[in-house]
């Protein structure tokens, strides 16, 4: 359990005290991290099916770590979400592979609503690996587990996030989790690319990189996904690269010198960061991915640990 | 057995007549054949109490689905029939995309069929506007008139093309045909599955903007203008759209619309506090409180002419998916009347114009032999119990389709009598299973 949930499907249903009591977990599961045998037997005998209908290897390898650290078996189960096409539905997939007797059920999905769907049909608890352009619960939580390692603390604190926004479950479950925090939102990107209403969700919107940057104490600098565009919302790279993009010198002369740049990674880079802004000083791109296995460790421990265990009982 | 029968105590509201008052209606051999305040019983006359009821004309509904032809796993004309009448309506327009489209006299004459063997409401098929509501050719209205149908329409999707748009008009106009329309603009609606906005944001799921449906019928008013023809605009949903009709009407064109109990009550804010539930996945999409009030309001003022169900049964193989995959549409045919009642409650609509928009309202926008209970008139009439409550409970639903959003919500008020052609086809606790 985390706090009150069964399941990790959105944080914009956890509370500031379910969102802390995670990263507050992490820590101690980062230290794990940096042991020169990286096994704990916490979660041995307990299964992790990963159920992927969109490809990222990033996160699933991300949540098998974990999920292996922790000594629970993971299983990965690999599907297109055309399988629905081909007859079988979701439900039926999910209630084969809970046939299995798994503990979690971590599942990633092409459209939004998918783990919450799951949910409904399944014993075991379900983690979100990102749905549609919904939430990526598990990202939102490493995000601000990165930020209070690397600002002491997100109150007062300022975060720019920037790009496609209407397409990012990232940015979703960032935006949910930072004002818990005690952090201020700012978005920016090109309007096209901003969803409607979002200023509904507590952030102010702001087309111009410069504005939304200034002063701000970490950005996050989104993924272009030219391949979940469907509609023409640039003219091309070129230009949003210009426009949106951070390179060394508006870093240098935007940002302010505590600045952080995050990233979701994959990078295209030249895109949303050149290289040497992805590479340099101020970027914790890497300590994401490690942060993000000990989120992931803390998340599978809540749900299927002791404490999963006795609300099952 | 008689063949009189006489409804008495009840309140009569009929809007056509100007009728709201207690008053016995007295019917004979099927028809109407008066409606006073005092009416000498003879000794072997049916009764038909009715104190503390409303007895109004039967319902009538511009806008069902009944999926026969090719889909009867969904709804059959029967079945479709049992729902309207256990919801007061006692006639029912049937939606021609059917499988195969009703674009011909063979289904139009096997849904008449079907709904003769039933015997319960009256089915009065719409044809479709193209062939196979493929939006490229037209179909063949003179036939399809001549089979029995009321109107045309390619419902479940727009007619993309203004060009056809423009000859349906020109060729319906030969045959006295009305088109009823389905106004999305597909190019702005793309992958969208709900209103664009706050909620869809949210959600992250793909948003529909308002615009989409408002473009469509301001294109579709203009080409009422140039052709003359007569446009019925289905499924309203937007303010956009209610301004546009409100000043189509001003200006004296041909122009009429409807509303669905579900776009009068509900939000897209409801498809969020839903958590994905399928049972708000329609199409048009449950739109901003702005366009909610807007169409209060259009109805309210006579801007919007009637209030149709959409009714659009779906099985659980259809609904139990993820939302985007979700097809689109719920039953409406028994909760609309309650769910309307809610609006008078509200305050949003005077009880005269919500039975006025369930009977002499949609019988004048196809020129149905319908909606009064003037002497003469067919005897279809709803009995209804306005002070009734009760719980939703999708099983108890005469309707194949469970798709509503209404499930176990508490309602108000329920059609106690259905009486079509002087015959009770429907009486509350008898048809419960
Ligand atoms: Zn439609
Ligand atoms: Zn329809």
């Amino acid at each position: 359990m985390i706090g009150r949930h069964k399941h990790c499907i959105a944080l914009e249903d956890f509370s500031r005290e379910e969102i802390l009591e995670v990263i507050d977990l992490a820590v101690s599961m980062k230290e794990v991290l940096q042991r020169p045998i990286k096994k704990v037997p916490s979660l041995r005998g307990k299964m992790v099916v990963n159920l992927f209908f969109e490809a990222s290897t990033r996160t699933r390898s991300s949540f098998e770590t974990a999920a292996k650290i922790l000594s629970a078996d993971a299983l990965n189960w690999t599907s297109s979400s055309s399988s629905v096409t081909k007859g079988e539905t979701l439900v039926d997939t999910a209630k084969n592979l809970e046939a299995m007797r798994p503990d979690v059920l971590v599942i990633r999905h092409s459209a939004g609503g998918a783990p919450r769907l799951v949910a409904e049909h399944v014993g075991c608890s379900v983690v979100s690996a990102g749905d549609g352009a919904h939430e990526h619960p598990s990202q939102g939580l490493l995000d601000c587990f990165t930020l209070r390692e690397k600002l002491g603390t997100l109150e007062g604190k300022t975060v720019a996030i920037v790009g496609d926004v209407s397409h990012s479950r990232v940015a979703r479950s960032d935006l949910h989790a930072f004002p818990k925090l005690g952090a201020k939102v700012r978005l920016c990107g090109p309007p096209t690319m901003m969803p409607a209403g979002v200023e509904r969700l507590g952030a102010t919107v702001h087309t111009d990189l410069r504005e939304a940057v200034d002063g701000a104490d970490a950005v996050i600098m989104l993924r272009i996904q030219h391949e979940r565009i469907g509609d023409p919302l640039i003219p091309g790279t070129r230009e949003y690269s210009k426009v949106w993009g951070l390179n060394a010198k508006k870093a240098a002369d935007w940002l302010k010198p505590s600045c952080v740049i995050l990233h979701p990674g994959p990078i295209n880079r030249g895109v949303e960061l050149s290289p040497e802004v992805a590479d340099g000083p101020r970027s914790v791109i890497l300590d994401q991915v490690q942060n993000g296995v000990a989120v992931r460790m803390a998340i599978l421990y809540l749900l299927a640990g002791g404490a999963g265990e006795e609300a099952r009982a | 057995m008689s063949d009189v029968l006489f409804i008495e105590g009840g309140r009569v509201i009929d809007p056509a007549g100007g009728v709201d008052g207690v008053r016995t209606v007295v019917i004979r051999d099927g028809k109407v054949a008066e409606v006073a305040e005092r009416v000498e019983r003879p000794r072997d006359a049916r009764v038909l109490d009715a104190r503390n009821r409303w007895v109004t004309p039967g319902f009538v509904d511009l806008h069902v689905h009944l999926r026969e032809p090719g889909q009867e796993y969904k709804e059959t004309v029967a079945t479709g029939a049992r729902a309207a009448v256990a919801g007061g309506f006692t006639a029912v327009c049937a939606m021609p995309n059917t499988k195969p489209v009703n674009d011909c006299a063979a289904v139009t004459e096997l849904v008449l069929a079907r709904a003769a063997a039933a015997g319960l409401a009256r089915v009065y098929p719409v044809g479709a506007i193209s062939k196979g509501s493929g939006g490229e050719e037209l179909a063949e209205y003179g036939e399809l008139k001549a089979s029995g149908c009321v109107a045309l329409s390619d419902d479940g999707r727009p007619v993309m093309s203004s060009a056809l748009m423009r000859r349906a008009l020109e060729y319906a106009r030969a045959f006295g045909l009305p088109l009823t329309v389905h106004e999305e603009d597909l190019h702005l609606v793309g992958k969208g599955v709900m209103h664009e906005g706050a909620a869809a944001t949210r959600l992250g799921l793909k948003g529909i903007p308002s615009q989409a449906e408002d473009v469509m019928v301001l294109r579709d008013i203009a080409l009422v203008e140039l052709t003359g023809g007569r446009l019925h605009v289905a499924h309203v949903s937007t303010a956009g759209a209610v301004r546009a009709i409100r000043e189509a009407k001003r200006r004296g064109l041909p122009v009429t619309g409807e509303v669905t109990p579900h776009h009068l009550a509900l939000t897209d804010d409801d498809v969020a506090a839903s958590g994905y539930s399928t049972d708000f996945k329609m199409n048009p999409p449950l739109r901003s409180a702005d366009d909610v009030r807007a169409c209060r309001e259009g109805l309210a003022d006579g801007t919007l002419d009637a209030i149709a169900t959409d009714h659009a049964p779906h099985s659980a193989v259809e609904k139990d998916v993820e939302f985007d995959a979700a097809a689109n549409g719920i039953v409406g045919l028994e909760t609309a009347f309650s769910v309307c009642l809610g609006l008078v409650r509200e305050g949003a609509l005077t009880e005269r114009r919500l039975v006025e928009a369930l009977t002499a309202g949609p019988a004048r926008v196809f020129g149905l032999p319908a909606g009064t209970l003037a002497r003469g008139a067919a005897a279809d009439v709803a009995v209804l119990d306005a002070a009734a409550e009760w719980t939703l409970d999708p099983a108890r639903l005469q309707s194949k389709g469970r798709n509503t959003p209404w499930k176990g919500r508490r309602l108000a008020g329920r059609c106690t009598h259905t009486i079509v052609g002087g015959r009770i086809v429907h009486e509350e606790g008898k048809a419960d299973r």
